[in-house]
């Protein structure tokens, strides 16, 4: 079998233009978030590490915007934009990269270990491909329950060259469980270009190896993401774990600090002309609807990220004591003196 | 009460605490014919296989998979065949299933039992004969749990399965033929409460013998011998390393003055140092004897016997240092 491509819907199609335009606003809502993030870097309020996904809001909204509530999600340490995209409070999000209280993980994760259960997010991972086998288990414990609902996990190209890339595909087509592997590509792993370090074909041919059907969709176009993923899901719901490789860029660099000197001013360049919230603005212009209404949502979605900025900013810190609480049961620190 | 194996006390515990509670399942490579040494034989018969389920020889995946199970609501109990092979899946539990309650801010609970059958057992050399748990003590959100006895497995598998955090349970290999009393009737009561409390093996004056797994077995042979040579050793088995009974040992210690912690694993950063520092920290001036480890050298278990043995802490070894510490002159080459 070889990998499919989804068709792209291309201008102008029979879209729902409604909604495009939420998708439109939560990729703004998503990118205004991670660049009030990457600029609290500077204001010394984001503590550790960040990745930002800025350029790559349309797989986060083409695949978990598609996704129900009950659905679960595992993600990536480039999540932020898949947690919004799931239901996640942006201002709890914020108060986590600033390790406050009232952060979505109490202050105890950070960018890395963002996680809302609330939303069926079960948790971004700081180590790359481990969220694969975890989320062939849930699906596992779905299956045994006798439950519906769908696993997605999202992970990078890079992810590809690890065991758990392997084992964990293997793992759900075996048992025929309900995941959706997302192979978010683009195109670096880390500041290295994945192909330079990948052998074979790619992340598609890899699945397929396995049984598991692949389809590879331009990852800038909302629209595509979103109609690929509605139609593995339909397989994936009944069992059938399905691969969507989805083809974007990284516009800034690895962490919120990197800036990216390994490729070409001209090549960050280009990929800004393929800048999928800009397309999905020229969609939406050409299905009629105002530039200006369409920048008032961009603009409205600064506002509301500058205020969970400045919300998180003024949050206290967690009491200290919380970082004796929830280690374990048995054996827990505060119960005994060691 | 009544008298069963420790591989039997394995298997009836396991069907006991599927029977009780539908949520637990067991994963592992070769399960439906029985498990390695044959303690899941019989139960996928009972349970089918989806509950006692083979997976691939991947043991990233089963315990990766175990983690996401965990966290979506079900007990699994994962089968690792031996701890050595645990080691191709450290990721998954030491990054994944030891923190994710922590650093998800306590929205997960990561209910799973991993079982690593520990140490040497008829030249299995250097890949299948390892004891080390103390990896997992080191661990942060992990139980280690090392029982000694049928009739503790029994009661300690219980409570492991039962509980809410990740636990390391370490059966050793040399133990499976072990018989020995056992409780009439299913585990009662709440065996939760066992995870970290310490046995009394046999009480005694002279000096305190710590120790857990199957090292217990050669402690209660010395400490036999020791009786006949007038020394009242008192035997403690941990039963389980994280939590451990500090109390207890602590207790002993105060009324005997002497510590000998005696572990089949290696002694250099094995977790007989922590009982040995803490013991000197809070004990100093009770202490009658320097405080005394003793574990294996630092070398990997060899597979001819006589290398095998080299490494293993014997009764013997075990009488000549609590003879020592008691005042009595070591034998010329103990």
């Amino acid at each position: 079998m070889t990998a499919r491509t989804a068709e792209s819907p291309g201008a102008p199609p029979n879209f729902d233009r409604q909604r495009l335009l939420d998708q439109y606003r939560m990729m703004c809502r998503i990118r205004a978030f991670e660049e009030a993030a990457v600029g609290a870097i500077a204001d010394k309020l984001v503590l550790g590490a960040i990745h930002p996904s800025i350029g790559q809001e349309a797989v986060a909204v083409g695949v978990c915007g598609t996704l129900d509530r009950a659905d679960i999600l595992l993600s990536t340490h480039r999540g932020h934009g898949h947690t919004m995209a799931k239901g996640a409070d942006p201002v709890a999000m914020m108060c986590e990269l600033f390790g406050r209280a009232g952060g979505c993980c109490s202050g105890k994760g950070g960018s890395m270990h963002i996680a809302d259960f609330e939303v069926g997010m079960l948790g971004a991972n700081g180590v790359v491909g481990a969220n694969i086998t975890i989320a062939a288990g849930a699906a596992h414990a779905i299956k045994l329950k006798g439950e519906d609902r769908v696993v997605a996990c999202l992970f990078g190209d890079g992810a590809i060259n690890r065991g758990p890339f392997l084992e964990g595909l293997n793992w759900a087509q075996v048992f025929g469980l309900n995941v959706l592997f997302v192979c978010e590509d683009n195109g670096f792993a880390a500041s290295t270009r994945t192909q330079a370090m990948t052998a074979g074909p790619g992340p598609a041919a890899r699945a397929e190896s396995l049984g598991i059907p692949a389809a590879e969709v331009d990852g800038n176009d909302v629209l595509a993401v979103e109609a690929a993923t509605k139609e593995l899901l339909a397989d994936v719901r009944r069992g059938k774990p399905r691969f969507l490789v989805a083809k974007t860029y990284r516009l800034t660099g690895h962490t919120g600090v990197d800036p990216a000197p390994y490729r070409t001013a001209e090549e960050v360049a280009e990929a800004w002309t393929r800048d999928p919230i800009a397309r999905a603005r020229g969609l939406l212009e050409t299905a009629g609807y105002a530039g200006d209404d369409l920048a008032a949502i961009a603009d409205s979605a600064q506002r509301e990220m500058r205020a969970a900025y400045d919300t998180a900013r003024a949050a206290p810190w967690p009491d200290s004591d919380l970082a004796y609480a929830d280690v374990q049961d048995v054996g827990d620190p505060r119960m005994v003196a060691f | 009460m009544g008298r069963m194996t420790y591989i039997d006390a394995a298997r009836q515990t396991l069907a006991e605490e599927m029977r009780r509670d539908p949520t637990v399942w067991a994963v592992g490579e070769d399960l439906g014919r029985g498990g390695v040494f044959t303690q899941y034989k019989g139960l996928v018969e009972e349970f089918g296989p989806d509950r006692i389920s083979d997976a691939p020889i991947s043991e990233a995946a089963i315990l990766g998979a175990a983690v996401g199970a965990a966290m979506m609501g079900t007990r699994p109990v994962v089968e690792m065949r031996f701890s050595d092979f645990a080691l191709c899946a450290v990721d998954e539990l030491v990054n994944q299933a030891a923190k994710a309650r922590y650093m998800f801010g306590g929205q997960s609970r990561v209910p799973m039992v991993v079982r690593e059958p520990i140490g040497m057992w008829r030249s299995s050399a250097a890949q299948h004969s390892q004891s080390l748990e103390a990896w997992y003590a080191h661990i942060p959100g992990l139980v280690v749990v090392t029982p000694a006895t049928p009739a503790d497995l029994r009661v300690l598998l219980a409570g492991a399965i039962r509980c809410d955090d990740p636990v390391v349970f370490m059966e050793h290999k040399d133990l499976w033929a072990l018989e020995g009393e056992v409780p009439d009737g299913p585990v009662d009561g709440d065996p939760i409460v066992e995870l970290g409390r310490a046995r009394v093996a046999r009480e005694g004056r002279d000096i305190t013998i710590v120790s857990w797994s199957a090292a217990v077995h050669g402690a209660m042979a010395a400490a036999e011998t020791l009786g006949t040579e007038g020394i009242s050793a008192e035997v403690i088995d941990l039963r389980t390393i994280w939590p451990w009974d500090r109390e207890a040992v602590l207790a002993s210690v105060r009324r005997t003055g002497r510590l000998l912690v005696v572990h089949e694993a290696v002694a250099a950063g094995g977790f007989g140092a922590e009982i040995a520092a803490t013991v000197a920290e809070t004990l100093h001036g009770d202490l009658r004897a320097p405080v005394r480890r003793l574990g294996a050298p630092r070398i990997p278990i060899s597979y001819a016997p006589p290398l095998e043995d080299r490494v293993r802490v014997t009764p013997e070894a075990i009488v000549a240092a609590a003879r020592s510490m008691v005042g009595q002159p070591e034998a010329a080459d103990g």
